[in-house]
């Protein structure tokens, strides 16, 4: 696989390092001298100096090859924006990943749809959501492997979704009602069953998400 | 018509003046709370302090509403972002970005974009001019 990292800081440089371990091809990009030479003394040739989002830096990069993957994670996020938009418009790369250092920005990413991002912040807020225990949402089991996490959720009178059909309720992306439990008999969720206040649900979801699900189940 | 300037320096100020001279209802937005100064005395559009990333500060500098909007900071990389943003999430209708790296101004250009580049233009205008001195010079 060949890569091609925007930006030198900690999460680039660390992101280059272990690819290079694991035995796949990558470039690094930094712009700034100082880091760059000091980048230069671990990678070598596999470091390079300029300014990510000039085309001609990016094809020095070897960006026309074209690359497997993009990384963008400059401190930078109109750059990183800039530099993925050129990869997949110009140059055809297929997967970009882009980094969002001010979570306001995460809006722009979305409309542009730069996917996926990663997000020092939201991270640490979903960890926070997924540590502190709620009463109304409980984590039963983690797919790690699989990025999905299987809830527990429980309806009252005040939650929106009470009275709906799961077919209409509007579900964060990718997440997905799997049973639904009344009166001590559970049954599997589907599109005409409709859900009432004291229902149990069972619901999988990617981990972070936990936010949305709670904003179409529980809040008013 | 409503007009919305996005960074108010050199160009961007001139720009917003002359709109404003036209009868355009024009807003500046920039950073620098000093940049005001560049509108001169005699300005009586609206300034708002803030980043044009920022959406709440494009909403408030009137962006659902603009006919035109003119991005002109000093970073290319972010007057092509919030260009995007004014098209395409607000619907501005005009939509112009100033980009000083030629190449990228030819890219987005060509990504539906409405970019202009001063290097570019500068590029064109010194070579026409050398060759045009040129030309006449061999003629006498």
């Amino acid at each position: 696989m060949y890569v091609i990292i925007a930006g030198g800081g900690k999460v680039g440089a660390n992101v280059v390092r272990t690819l290079l371990r694991l035995g796949h091809e990558a470039t690094l990009v930094e712009q700034r001298r100082d880091r760059y030479e000091r980048l230069e003394d671990e990678f070598g040739y596999q470091v390079q100096q300029g300014d990510a989002t000039e085309l001609f830096v990016l094809e020095r990069a070897g960006i026309a090859r074209p690359p497997d993957i993009v990384v963008a994670v400059t401190g930078d996020d109109e750059d990183n924006i800039v530099i993925c938009q050129m990869a997949r418009e110009k140059y055809g790369v297929e997967k970009v990943i882009a980094r969002v250092n001010d979570p306001r920005n995460e809006e722009h990413f979305d409309l542009l749809g730069i996917s996926p991002t990663i997000s020092t912040t939201s991270s640490v807020m979903a960890l926070i959501e997924h540590e502190v225990p709620e009463h109304e949402l409980v984590h039963l089991l983690e797919l790690r492997k699989e990025n999905l996490e299987i809830v527990e959720v429980q309806l009252d009178e005040r939650s929106p979704a009470a009275g709906k059909r799961v077919e209409r309720l509007d579900l964060p992306e990718g997440a997905r009602l799997i049973s639904v439990m009344r009166d001590g008999r559970a049954e599997i969720a589907v599109g005409s069953t409709e859900l009432r206040s004291g229902d149990q649900v069972l619901a999988i979801l990617e981990p972070g998400r936990e936010s949305e699900l709670r904003r179409v189940l529980l809040k008013q | 018509m409503r007009a919305l300037v996005i960074g108010c320096g050199r160009v961007g100020s001139t720009v917003a003046k002359r709109l404003a001279a036209d009868g355009w209802d024009v807003a500046v937005i920039d950073e620098r709370e000093e940049a005001l100064e560049r509108l001169g005395e005699r300005w009586t559009g609206r300034f708002i302090v803030g980043h044009g990333m920022d959406t709440r500060v494009l909403i408030d500098g009137g962006i659902e509403d603009a006919d035109a909007a003119v991005v002109a900071t000093d970073g290319d990389n972010t007057n092509l972002v919030i260009g995007q943003v004014a098209q395409r999430r607000f619907g501005v209708e005009s939509v112009v970005v100033r980009v000083l790296d030629p190449a990228r101004a030819t890219l987005y250009a060509e990504l539906g974009l409405n970019t202009i580049s001063p290097t570019a233009r500068a590029i064109d205008e010194l070579s026409e001019w050398v060759a045009a001195h040129a030309r006449s010079r061999a003629h006498t």
